[in-house]
């Protein structure tokens, strides 16, 4: 189904690419800005089914983009958020994720784009309401929990970021050439390791990963 | 007689010689020039002369710094500063505002008074005494005693002469040198030009930054956009395919590469979300584990927050590269506007700031934000790093 995306990027070069790779997968591109201003204008204007932003855009050329996305999430709740970053910064995924909001967060290295396939399946997923961590994301957050994930062996540590990054069991078991049965039991193996309790699926699960990581 | 044979005497003597003789004329003409200020004051050429009478002291006083020099070695600085606004005016409103001119005066009206008498009488006491009695059996064969006694006393003169030279050089010294509060004024001025200079240095990186952001790494992205949808049109498994997808590993990995270059130049979230954030940032990409406990009540001014980071950032790289650390800890509060940072590590010690450029650069970095450094690394460790900036 095509999807009405609001897009804002100020490097047109950059805003050019998107919008012809999205245009490419079949979507819709209402409104494709250049500032945090425009961004919250063109939101209202096209009731978007996801919103795509840069994170540094005029006029602040701080976390103008970022904080324009909150804002109009705090308008509409719900209202999907792809976030694009020319750097991870684990402060920004932390004012996402803190976001705490039911579903549909993104937070992707803008390198990602130009692996368009993945990056227009990453967009699907979050207007579906998916979270999806850049892996950079869950790397740092991994290295930073070292302690308790000692008691992993590194595929389950392998499975676990694959969970953090947003994918099914069905995907990780096809991303690790095994089946899906064994990733259910690695799963259920490092819940038990990490006195992880996660009852939801899909974004639930990825948000409460992600929740322990940053804990 | 080590002493004799030196040129100390000598120049005691051309001390007081030149003293006194520099302070009968000085006497003579100031009190002239007074004299004729005090009658001429009704015409108004009076004032002038006042004022200069006033002022003489500056003149005096360096003249006297001078002949210092005869019988000290250290060099006596000037105690004045360079006048606000230029021309005479501004010269006269600096001069008479600065209260170095007025203890010039002061030593000037001691100097007349006194100083250059007791040169004279110490001369004539010494010297003059000694040959008036050697000289008194010429008039007077029968005087001869006296002349022995003369004899007796000369000797003693170099010590008398060089003694009152010593005293009257201290006290010259202590009067006229440039009191604390007026070298303290040069020291800050150099210290505010440092802090300027790093400012602009700080300036100038994240220009440096904004302008990578902005445009060679928006325009590789750019480009790797364009080959991936190209690779979308190529045949799969054909060689264009297989080209594109080179191309396209390539143009990533500049991006990355681009990207480090970028964040060692100046860190994004400092900017945006203060030292907390972007130390916490910094301590995920690092290999060694690090807590990080930094609670700060606002976000601290520029100078202070990029400071710190850089602080941390070599010290947790000084860590990982030389101390075999397996933890290390930064720590950070704000206390009566003084931040205190804590880096500690669980390495093998011995950093010495002689050895590397790192800590020497930290610290003159820290320095120039008018902070204090100080590390504690004892042979077989651990490391601590401790740095005090103030945030008015």
């Amino acid at each position: 189904m095509p999807l009405n995306i609001v897009l804002a990027e100020d490097s047109p070069l950059l805003r050019d690419g998107l919008v012809s790779v999205l245009t490419r997968f079949g979507h819709q591109v209402s409104a494709a800005v250049g500032d945090a201003d425009a961004l919250i204008a063109a939101a209202h204007e096209h009731d978007p089914d996801i919103v795509i932003t840069d994170v540094r855009m005029p006029p602040g050329n701080a976390d103008d983009g970022l904080r324009a996305a909150v804002a109009l999430r705090g308008h509409r709740a719900g209202l999907p958020i792809l976030v694009l970053s020319q750097y991870i910064e684990q402060s920004y995924a932390t004012h996402l994720l803190d976001l705490g909001s039911e579903s549909g967060i993104g937070y992707l290295l803008k390198d990602r784009v130009s692996a368009v396939t993945q990056f227009a399946s990453a967009v699907e997923q979050v207007a579906a309401g998916a979270t999806v961590m850049d892996p950079e994301v869950v790397r740092q957050l991994l290295r930073r929990r070292q302690d308790p994930l000692r008691r992993l062996t590194p595929r389950e540590r392998e499975v676990l970021s694959l969970m953090a990054e947003g994918r099914s069991n069905a995907e990780i078991a096809r991303d690790l050439y095994v089946t899906e049965a064994a990733v259910n039991k690695h799963v259920s193996s490092i819940l038990q390791k990490l006195d992880l309790r996660l009852d939801g699926h899909g974004h639930r699960r990825v948000l409460a990963v992600l929740t322990y990581l940053r804990a | 007689m080590g002493f004799l044979a030196s040129a100390w005497p000598w120049r005691a003597l051309a001390y007081l010689l030149s003293g006194v003789v520099f302070g009968a004329i000085a006497m003579v003409t100031l009190l002239t020039m007074a004299l004729a200020g005090l009658v001429s004051l009704i015409v108004g050429v009076g004032a002038v002369l006042l004022l200069a009478v006033a002022l003489s002291g500056i003149l005096v006083t360096r003249i006297e710094r001078r002949r210092l020099w005869l019988v000290d070695p250290d060099p006596a600085p000037d105690p004045h500063r360079a006048p606000e606004r230029p021309g005479l005016r501004g010269w006269l409103d600096t001069r008479l505002r600065e209260p170095a001119t007025w203890r010039e005066l002061s030593f000037t009206a001691v100097s007349m008074t006194a100083l250059w008498w007791m040169d004279l009488l110490v001369l004539a006491f010494a010297l003059g005494l000694p040959v008036l009695l050697m000289t008194s059996p010429v008039d007077d064969p029968g005087a001869w005693p006296w002349l022995v006694i003369g004899l007796c006393l000369l000797p003693a003169a170099p010590y008398t002469i060089t003694a009152w030279a010593g005293a009257r050089a201290a006290l010259t010294r202590l009067i006229l040198a440039p009191r604390d509060r007026e070298l303290g004024r040069e020291l800050t001025e150099v210290r505010a030009s440092r802090a300027r200079l790093v400012d602009a240095f700080d300036a100038e990186r994240r220009r440096i930054e904004r302008d990578l952001h902005d445009g060679a790494q928006q325009r590789l992205v750019s480009i790797n956009v364009l080959l991936g949808l190209a690779g979308l049109d190529a045949e799969p498994g054909s060689p264009v395919a297989r080209q594109l997808a080179l191309a396209q590993g390539e143009v990533t990995l500049a991006v990355n590469e681009l990207r480090e270059l970028s964040r060692g130049v100046h860190p994004k979230a400092l900017t945006d979300h203060g030292l907390a954030a972007a130390v916490d940032n910094l301590t995920t990409r690092s290999a060694l584990p690090v807590t990080v406990d930094i609670r700060l009540p606002y976000r601290l001014p520029a100078t202070v927050e990029s400071t710190a980071y850089f602080v941390v950032a070599e010290a947790l790289a000084n860590a990982t590269k030389h101390s075999r650390a397996t933890r290390a800890e930064v720590h950070a509060r704000l206390d009566a506007d003084v931040l205190t940072l804590t880096v500690r590590d669980n390495g093998v010690g011995g950093a010495d700031p002689a050895a590397g450029t790192g800590l020497v650069g930290l610290a003159d970095r820290v320095a120039a934000a008018y902070g204090r450094l100080r590390i504690s690394s004892p042979a077989g460790g651990p490391t601590l790093l401790r740095v005090e900036l103030p945030c008015r």
